[in-house]
């Protein structure tokens, strides 16, 4: 999936990357999708729950050895 | 659709009860959340400039794991405190938990409001310069002209 910009939180915990996912974005321009790449479990559902709250979209997401991957786009 | 609202109460000052204020506050910030945090009592701690003193004690605190079983008799030696503060720092990290500082930083950039309570800043004689700028000080009722309208408000 092509994307504008990536966010490295592998390694990172709650809550850091929902809230630096939230910078990331923060100089991004509607419709730009943002890959995020965390190692972070917890990251699944509170990716969901982030998209779910701000209105920014979740385009697609996937999980390979311990990666998780997360295409969000930007409302 | 309206901005929601969340305020927490923070009352408490040892590096396991530090955490929980914080992590909330910035995710709800990131969430679009208008947030404050309300620091009193022990709570202010979190506001100092130098979160060095922040420690956590295994004392008269059962739930704490700890890597062998601990006698309270031991619990209570000089050192134990900073001891089980710094393991718990080395946890943190290895986990890729962040520290406070950076919570706290990453409140801030949000515009999260840090307000702390006068009376108990006056009872334990702070002296406002210890604490970080982007305070503000008030009370009960200033806390409730906020929290009156949350969507969510938490006393930790």
């Amino acid at each position: 999936m092509n994307f504008d910009k990536e966010f490295n939180a592998r390694g990172m915990s709650c809550p850091l990357p929902i809230v630096k996912t939230k910078k990331a974005l923060v100089d991004m321009t509607s419709g730009q999708v943002l890959k995020v790449v965390s190692t972070d479990c917890g990251s699944v559902k509170d990716m969901a729950a982030f998209a779910e709250q701000t209105g920014n979209q979740l385009l697609a997401q996937e999980e390979a050895n311990g990666e998780y991957t997360f295409y969000m786009q930007k409302k | 659709m309206t901005t929601k609202k969340m305020a927490i109460i923070a009352t408490k000052g040892t590096l396991d009860m530090a955490y929980p204020p914080f992590i909330l506050a910035s995710t709800a910030a990131a969430l679009g959340y208008d947030v404050q945090v309300f620091f009193t009592f022990y709570g202010l701690q979190l506001l100092r400039k130098d979160l060095s003193n922040v420690m956590i004690s295994p004392l008269a605190n059962p739930a704490m794991p700890m890597p062998v079983p601990m006698p309270v008799m031991v619990q209570m030696l000089p050192g134990m405190e900073s001891m089980a503060t710094m393991m718990m720092k080395q946890k943190l990290k290895k986990h890729g938990v962040a520290t406070l500082e950076e919570l706290r930083d990453l409140c801030l950039e949000a515009d999260v409001k840090f307000v702390a309570c006068q009376m108990t800043v006056d009872l334990f004689e702070f002296d406002k310069s210890e604490f970080i700028d982007n305070v503000e000080y008030g009370g009960a009722a200033t806390f409730m002209n906020f929290a009156g309208e949350t969507d969510i408000c938490l006393f930790v």
